[in-house]
């Protein structure tokens, strides 16, 4: 079973889901779901990792072989606090690579598209690659893929409330304007949701809260990777349309070159 | 625009009747309502009316606390920095005629202190004083989270009430955090608990979440002091206080805590019980109410108690704590302000935890973060 590679940037992935680190239980069941869910691309939040540190606790629990680490920027507020974490964690991390998060919000954890759009401005010219979290909003994405974002990562319902794809309709538009790949971020609350998102034509999901409070998170994390799979090869091999209303039962344009 | 005129528009008296006056009928929509409870559910989960459904409140609390802050729970720690205060209280310690010796922390006890506490691991840091004005004002703050910042991720503070320019002073030294309880928003009997000193002064207090907000402090704790007054009515007003702030101030985070009166060295016993069933009603209705609160929990519980708290909608707690300036490292002379009761090491508290099936998080955030 294989699906095209996805491309970031540079960076290659055959697995197009994306794991958060957050909310695990343990390390030591974070690290056994990052590596059951086939995930080349996991996030870890700069405010949890002692920077000063050589080994940090959550860091060495991810360095697993093909797995990559994207910091994010969970935290900050503004654009220039975005900035300033983004060069401390490519510093400490030693990667280009970046979640840019910055949500001034601190109960519903939504994005602030002004300053995102000014944070990606700036780390764009430092060579960052850039995957900022956003709302879905389809001019939105045309402006941070002008500003020099390496993809958008439009959210599918507020974090952590397994909501689903609340903001379809929004989705649909950028998946189907972006010129950089489209990463389904957060709300995402079961495999189901992951291959509908898929199927749809997203080019990778970012999957935490539904992962790392499952009961069994490494099963969960096992279910997801085959879920997000299947919607990409339901994709690829270019899916009939669902039908939404009933169609005449005789054709009406039959009656055309009949004369 | 502040809390007053909001609060101006409950009475005591109404609120608790409102409280009392909940069925069953109310307790289960509140438990059953999708979406944002408001402060009628908060008074049919904190009612007589929702004992009953302690555990289905239970359930729902430990789902919605996973969902909102997944198995973790944060740890922090206090750090005494001084014991002076001019304040009678009727309830503290510390109070101004209580026989105890008096000591504030010069620069090079407090680094003994830092030194003794960030061998634990620490990053998340909460600073306590009495209330001394002269002594231990805004200036000896600044100089403290000077000293201090560049040894933690998140700085919290537990002192007297300030005004806006000096919190707006000590943000920019890197205060992330401050907490504030009101003790009682009982008006008429908060006086009596407050006989002496500029703590008496009920609006100054109540207005101090407003004036932390519009200095851009990120996270302000509230709560009141359990064993005072009827704590149904007080944790009402926390909540009316809370949604208020949420609305008003929205780029601040909120914590609430639940001190209960513990007994120390010359202080009155508590006015009224509040069992254990009580408090994990308390902290259920906090938690059904505001998914994303933070509820913190301190060294005054027993650790049995604190153990089986942990999964109920609890998001942060101490450990190791020592109640008096010093206690750390500087061997003890001055008394403590209450007598903890997990005296567990911070080691053996993180291994609890992780026993539970939750990873205890030392830091969660980054003093780049602002
Ligand atoms: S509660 Fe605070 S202000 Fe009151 S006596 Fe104790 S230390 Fe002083």
């Amino acid at each position: 079973m294989k699906t095209e590679p996805l491309h970031i940037a540079g960076h290659t992935f055959q697995s197009r889901l994306f794991l958060g680190t957050g909310k695990f239980g343990s390390n030591q069941l974070m690290h056994d779901a990052v590596v059951a869910s086939g995930s080349e691309l996991v996030t870890v939040a700069l405010r949890r990792v002692r920077l000063q540190e050589q080994e940090d606790e959550v860091v060495s629990h991810l360095q697993i072989p093909g797995v990559k680490l994207l910091p994010n920027t969970s935290g900050v507020r503004t654009a220039k606090e975005a900035v300033l974490a983004a060069q401390l964690a490519r510093e400490a991390l030693q990667t280009n690579l970046l979640k840019l998060e910055i949500h001034p919000d601190p109960r519903y954890l939504l994005p602030d598209p002004i300053e995102t759009l000014a944070a990606t401005e700036i780390l764009a010219r430092e060579g960052f690659i850039i995957l900022p979290y956003i709302n879905a909003d389809p001019v939105l994405c045309k402006r941070l893929e002008d500003a020099g974002a390496a993809a958008v990562m439009p959210l599918g319902a507020p974090i952590g409330t397994n909501q689903g794809l609340q903001t379809r309709a929004m989705l649909e538009i950028i998946i189907e304007q972006s010129g950089v790949p489209v990463v389904v971020d957060a709300g995402i609350g079961a495999p189901s949701q992951a291959a509908e998102a898929m199927e749809m034509g997203a080019d990778a999901v970012l999957v935490n809260t539904a992962i790392a409070v499952a009961g069994d998170p490494v099963a969960m994390a096992e279910a997801f990777k085959l879920a997000t799979l299947c919607g990409r090869m339901a994709y690829e091999a270019r899916m009939g349309s669902v039908r939404k209303s009933a169609e005449a039962s005789s054709p009406l344009t039959a009656f055309l070159g009949q004369e | 625009m502040s809390f007053l005129p909001i609060f101006e528009q409950h009475s005591w008296e109404g609120m608790a009747e409102r409280i009392n006056g909940k069925q069953a009928a109310d307790v289960e929509r509140a438990l059953n309502k999708q979406g944002k409870r408001d402060l009628d559910d908060f008074c049919a989960l904190v009612s007589p009316a929702a004992v009953p459904y302690l555990e289905r409140m239970a359930q729902l609390s430990y789902r919605l606390t996973r969902k909102r802050f997944g198995n973790t729970t944060q740890l922090y720690i206090p750090m005494y920095l001084s014991n002076e205060c001019h304040n009678i209280c009727t309830y503290c310690g510390f109070s101004v005629h209580n026989k105890l010796a008096r000591r504030t922390l010069n620069q090079q006890q407090i680094l003994r202190e830092v030194e003794a506490i960030k061998a634990h691991g620490f990053e998340h840091l909460l600073l306590v004083t009495g209330e001394a004005n002269r002594t231990v004002g805004v200036d000896y703050f600044e100089q403290v989270l000077e000293w201090i910042r560049p040894y933690f991720a998140n700085l919290t503070m537990e002192v007297q009430a300030l005004d806006q320019a000096d919190y707006e002073r000590l943000i920019q030294k890197g205060l992330n955090s401050v907490l504030l309880y009101q003790e009682t928003y009982h008006r008429d009997n908060y006086r009596q608990y407050h006989p002496k000193g500029k703590k008496g002064n009920f609006v100054y207090r109540l207005e101090t979440p407003d004036r932390l907000g519009r200095a851009g402090i990120h996270r302000i704790g509230l709560g009141t002091l359990l064993g005072l007054e009827d704590w149904r009515t007080d944790a009402a007003f926390v909540a009316l206080h809370l949604g208020y702030l949420e609305r008003q101030y929205w780029q601040t985070k909120y914590s609430v805590s639940l001190p209960r009166l513990r007994p120390a060295a010359g202080v009155q016993s508590p006015n009224v019980e509040v069992t254990d069933r009580d408090f994990v009603q308390l902290i259920c209705a906090y938690r059904i109410y505001s998914e994303n609160v933070e509820i913190s929990l301190s060294t005054r519980e027993r650790p049995a108690f604190r153990d089986h708290l942990l999964k109920l909608g609890i998001t942060s707690m101490s450990a190791g704590s020592k109640t008096e300036p010093g206690g750390y490292a500087i061997e003890e002379e001055a008394l403590e302000q209450f007598e903890i009761s997990d005296e567990r090491t911070p080691e053996e508290v993180a291994a609890m935890i992780r026993r539970q099936g939750f990873e205890p998080v030392w830091k969660d955030w980054d003093s780049v973060l602002g």
